[in-house]
């Protein structure tokens, strides 16, 4: 049984990085059509990819070995946290390895190279991308721990793979605390993720650019690795939040084939809805001005602590 | 009087819900979207009642539950939108104080709601016992509305979207009131919201805006 575990794993690990860049191209499909234009194909990433893969990688003469370093950190860290997030399977042997604590550890780990490397080169983009990103970072940080809160509450596990587990057992659970939990997960993810309410991923405009400022001076595979590391962020972060708060048809321990391989199809299903609802966000609202990212953030923190407030008063008073 | 656990478990997402509509009540700039806000708080009070009602048996609150309907959720936010384009400030916006300020002494008013709550709600027998706290918490969060605002309109919602909290303070507590007293409130509300809106007008025919601010200082003349 151990032996079948570690396939799982490998092969969720695997789904995990070939899915990413598909995911980011269905999200910018979805967009397209929703703001009627026509859409790039679903592989642009990944031809992208292989051309970023086989050009020649110019390098800044400035760039020390942390620059050239921050890529494959990035990616590694990425696919890491990939291995630890149950987004098929729950019978994971890396997620004993870090529970949800330990994973925004990872993520941190991740922003931090990038903002190092962003300040590397020495130049004012590059500098001014790493202060806006450790700013968005800084105060996601809380907001995302108090969304793990609460679900570490209502579940009793700190391990994403042990909520899932416990929600298998008790599935009629609607605790109104999820809902809060939810809104705050979808801002934080649209704030780590450089999506559209604090950072527009398909634009250059140096004004307003975190994301991007930070990856101007990559090119070549190292660009393609950085890339791909942020599409499986995004990936990394659907995969928690359905963890999180649509955990059906996740396969849990001693789980046989077809319950695997109806997690894979439910996977693809909760992602492609995923993908076409954070479209949907970004086509609605409109950037909001660098000032007004702290303001949006704590309005994340706030719901998600409203949330256990909500659940420890509605919640301690069912059982009395 | 059944206690069905579903409806016990909508009750309290429907309780969320409308302390969330609350806070959002409280950090909106539009005063569009705050009518419309409102709106929908009182369509989470529609149906919350009709819960209670069908849950409890209870037939005088269904009565209630469709005057909520009509009254807060279809007459007064069109009645408020008529307001705001007579006039013409239908896009304004409100500078508001620091809204992070804002929403963390809201989330200090409902630590302290849920508190003083606690004890009332262990005596309450009503299945919505558990609400009670957040129904005082919707109460002090539009008392905290009508404190942070400076727009005559948008102190008016405060007031509108707290007797939405008394409303469900009252249901959830004991069953709604005697029908002569919602009667009563609901006539109160909506001749309260006419004669504000003839205020509306003279202030602005006054000070050339809607600003509460100029009612502070004395002329003397």
């Amino acid at each position: 049984m151990r032996g079948i575990a570690f396939v799982w794993q490998f092969g969720e690990v695997v789904l995990a990085i070939a899915l990413a860049p598909l995911f980011a191209g269905w999200i910018a499909q979805c967009r397209a059509w929703m703001q009627s234009r026509s859409a790039p194909p679903l592989t642009q990433q990944y031809r992208m990819l292989r051309k970023l893969f086989n050009k020649d990688a110019a390098l800044a003469e400035s760039a020390s070995r942390l620059f050239r370093m921050a890529p494959y950190v990035l990616f590694a860290t990425m696919v890491l946290a990939a291995a630890v997030i149950p987004s098929v399977v729950t019978d994971l042997p890396f997620a004993r390895a870090a529970d949800a604590i330990a994973l925004i550890g990872l993520f941190a780990t991740a922003r931090v190279f990038q903002a190092l490397a962003a300040m590397d080169i020495g130049t004012s983009f590059g500098t001014l991308g790493a202060r806006r990103e450790m700013m968005v970072g800084f105060l996601a940080e809380p907001a995302i721990l108090m969304v793990f809160f609460n679900a570490f509450l209502l579940f009793g596990s700190t391990a994403l793979t042990g909520i899932v587990d416990s929600y298998s057992t008790h599935p009629s659970v609607i605790d109104p605390s999820v809902i809060f939990a939810a809104i705050a997960f979808v801002m934080v993810m649209l704030a780590e993720n450089a999506r559209i309410p604090i950072d527009n991923p398909a634009t250059h405009l140096e004004l307003t650019m975190i994301h991007e400022a930070m990856v101007l001076e990559y090119s070549a595979r190292h660009l393609a690795l950085v890339e791909w590391a942020s599409s499986l962020k995004l990936l990394n972060y659907a995969c928690i939040g359905i963890a999180l708060f649509l955990p059906w048809g996740i396969a849990i321990h001693g789980a046989s084939v077809t319950a695997v391989l109806i997690g894979t199809a439910a996977l693809m299903v909760k992602l492609a809805v995923c993908g076409a609802g954070l479209a949907l966000i970004e086509s609605l609202s409109a950037k909001l001005r660098i000032f007004r990212a702290p303001e949006f953030l704590a309005m994340a923190f706030l719901i998600a602590v409203l949330g256990l407030l909500v659940h420890l008063l509605l919640g301690a008073n069912t059982s009395a | 009087m059944l206690r069905s656990h579903l409806s016990v478990e909508i009750l309290k997402l429907l309780a969320a819900a409308m302390l969330l509509l609350s806070f959002a009540m409280l950090s909106t700039r539009r005063t569009q979207r705050l009518i419309t806000l409102f709106a929908w708080q009182g369509a989470i009070l529609f149906l919350s009642t009709i819960l209670v009602a069908h849950d409890a048996g209870l037939t005088e609150l269904y009565f209630s539950a469709s005057l909520t309907l009509i009254l807060k959720v279809f007459t007064l936010p069109l009645v408020l939108h008529l307001l705001i384009r007579r006039l013409g400030a239908q896009w304004d916006n409100e500078r508001l104080v620091n809204i992070p300020v804002t929403m963390l002494v809201g989330l200090v008013l409902v630590i302290f709601a849920f508190g003083l709550a606690q004890p009332i709600s262990m005596l309450a027998t009503t299945i919505m016992r558990n609400t009670i706290g957040i129904a005082l918490a919707v109460i002090l969060l539009s008392f905290l509305m009508m404190i942070t605002r400076r727009k005559a309109i948008t102190q008016v919602i405060g007031f509108l979207a707290m007797e939405n909290g008394l409303f469900f303070a009252a249901t959830s507590a004991t069953y709604g009131m005697p029908m002569v007293i919602e009667l009563g409130i609901a006539l109160d509300l909506l001749v309260a919201v006419f004669i504000l809106g003839i205020f509306f007008f003279q202030i602005r025919e006054q000070f050339d805006s809607l600003d509460l601010h100029h009612l502070e200082s004395l002329r003397e003349d």
